[in-house]
């Protein structure tokens, strides 16, 4: 072995410690964490685990999240394909402002947007649905997903569009049927991304929800504070929000760095 | 060659109207406020840029403004070479790529909320894996609640953590679309390692690392669940970055007219630094 991979050992060895210790920290008692430190669970205990799979309040906060993440995907994704198609094979007025303009909805703080979008999604009546949640999470993973499919798009030639029309193919045939198969891995990763920027963001989620919608992010503030010390609950409720990210990741193995990139390297 | 052809706009109405929505009509509404005084049952009166010039001229502002900066400048000074120094010495090919990429990525894939509380959990003076190992194993004495240094050190390496994996990722996707044949012509030529690595690979990562610093100036300033669950602000007010300010300010006092200046003086240096980087990074392109 080459002595340089030594850095991305370390590396890895120093993201998977905060990791191992949450897992850790999920198999033991309330008493062992408070009792003193150990490395590896004393008394081994699936206790927190079972209390999150049978407390309705818990695994619907996980329904919950993964229900307006899967809209969020599907409507992102949908609604950027033709505009990404648009932006990769047409120039039009106003082209390159629309998609700079795009960039920036990516740069406002979301602390910002939260009062007004309490009161935007209050007003239109949609407060504390999935809708709201997976609406709000467009205002990110839109521009996300028409740069990444941008790119993706930029990079199968043109001449096969035309060789289509001159087929005889109607464009929503020529877009279905051969274009949509030929950038395959494109929408995939599109899809990875919103999927991800969706389930990591937390503060519109919370915003927005009140019961109905609440994401496993809100139920697990709650307990964090009225509970106080159950340290081990938090963890196992922690350790199983990881695993969605960590079973799509696998899929996209290949093609992260180049979703990364916005489809452009 | 593009062909011009306005239709096209149909096919990107969907994406605006959308973004539109959830865009301007908040900003709208933000703009609104900072111009307004109000005290409460919705009776709101005209305050003319009165908020914006207390916001430009508070301490407070400043001060949260100032450590926003520091802690923005510290994370693209680390995370920046060291996910280039990682992304160099990693494998090209084989097995342990595909390893590499998936435990790599995976801080990213962790909502941002659980980040602060494993840090939490991970960092708990007497019983956190590192707490215990810095105050019982070394001797130093640690605790994040007390120390604002410590406090400071804790959120700069949980960002370490959580995003050099990006910066990795972007600079190894440039890195392994260099062709061998490249490297063999610098090593005919006698390069050096140095050499190698400012006129072969640093050029193939320029357009990577630029969306990279992008990302990272524009999300690290941003930044605020991470550090909220973890420090809340403190010790103090030692921690408080400016997006943790104003929604103590927004919701917690709900001062909404200073509130909604301060966030449209923030969104405007976000844009504004932002343009900077793209503008520098992309000078010489075209």
């Amino acid at each position: 072995m080459q002595r340089r991979y030594l850095v991305p050992l370390f590396y890895i060895l120093f993201l998977m410690l905060p990791i191992y210790w949450l897992v850790a920290m999920s198999f033991k008692t309330t008493n062992e964490i408070l009792s003193g430190f150990s490395l590896f669970p004393q008394t081994f205990t699936l206790a927190n685990y079972k209390e999150i799979f049978t407390d309705p309040t818990w695994y619907w906060g996980y329904i919950n999240s993964i229900i307006y993440v899967s809209l969020n995907t599907v409507i992102s994704v949908c609604v950027a394909l033709p505009a990404a198609y648009a932006f990769s094979r047409y120039r039009f007025l106003g082209d390159k402002h629309l998609f700079f303009w795009l960039l920036t909805n990516r740069m406002a703080p979301a602390a910002v947007f939260a009062l007004p979008f309490f009161q935007l999604y209050s007003a239109v009546g949609l407060f504390d649905t999935y809708l709201a949640v997976a609406l709000a999470h467009c205002l990110f993973n839109i521009p996300l997903a028409v740069w990444i499919l941008e790119g993706f798009m930029s990079g199968v030639p043109k001449e096969l569009d035309e060789t289509a029309y001159v087929d005889g193919y109607s464009f929503p045939a020529f877009f279905t049927r051969i274009f949509l198969p030929s950038i395959k891995a494109g929408v995939g990763v599109t899809a990875f991304f919103c999927f991800m920027f969706s389930w990591v963001e937390l503060l519109l989620a919370k915003t927005l929800t009140a019961v109905e919608a609440k994401p496993i992010a809100a139920v697990m503030t709650r307990t964090a504070s009225s509970a106080g010390y159950e340290l081990g609950l938090l963890a196992a409720a922690g350790t199983l929000t990881i695993i969605p990210g960590a079973i799509v990741i696998y899929f996209v193995r290949n093609y992260i760095a180049k979703g990364f990139a916005l489809g452009r390297v | 060659m593009k062909t011009v052809n306005q239709k096209a706009w149909f096919f990107v109405l969907p994406v605006l109207l959308l973004v539109a929505f959830n865009a301007l009509i908040p900003m709208m509404t933000v703009v609104n406020y900072s111009v307004q005084e109000t005290f409460g049952d919705n009776l709101f009166f005209w305050e003319g840029l009165g908020w914006f010039e207390q916001i430009l001229r508070s301490e407070r502002f400043h001060a949260a403004l100032g450590r926003q900066f520091l802690f923005t400048g510290l994370i693209l000074l680390i995370e920046v070479p060291l996910g280039i120094i990682i992304a160099l010495s990693m494998p090209k090919k084989g097995f342990w790529v595909p390893v590499c990429l998936v435990l790599m990525a995976l801080p990213m894939l962790i909502p941002w909320n659980v980040v602060g509380a494993m840090w939490n959990i991970f960092t708990l003076p007497d019983i956190g894996l590192l707490g215990y190992f810095m105050n019982h194993t070394l001797g130093i004495d640690y605790d994040m609640t007390q120390n604002p240094l410590a406090a400071w050190i804790t959120i700069i390496t949980m960002d370490v953590w959580h995003w050099t994996s990006l910066v990795v990722l972007l600079c190894y996707a440039g890195l392994v679309s260099i062709p061998d044949a490249y490297y063999q012509a610098a090593r005919i030529d006698g390069a050096s390692n140095w050499a190698v690595f400012r006129y072969i690979q640093l050029p193939k990562m320029k357009q990577v690392l630029t969306i990279a610093i992008l990302l990272r100036f524009m999300d690290s300033f941003n930044i605020y669940t991470e550090p909220f669950v973890l420090t809340g602000g403190g010790p103090g007010n030692s921690t408080t970055l400016l997006s943790i300010d104003l929604v103590k300010i927004a919701l917690g006092q709900f001062d909404l007219g200073p509130a909604a200046a301060m966030s449209l003086i923030y969104f405007a240096i976000t844009l504004l630094v932002s343009w900077v980087f793209y503008t520098l990074m992309t000078k010489d392109d075209t």
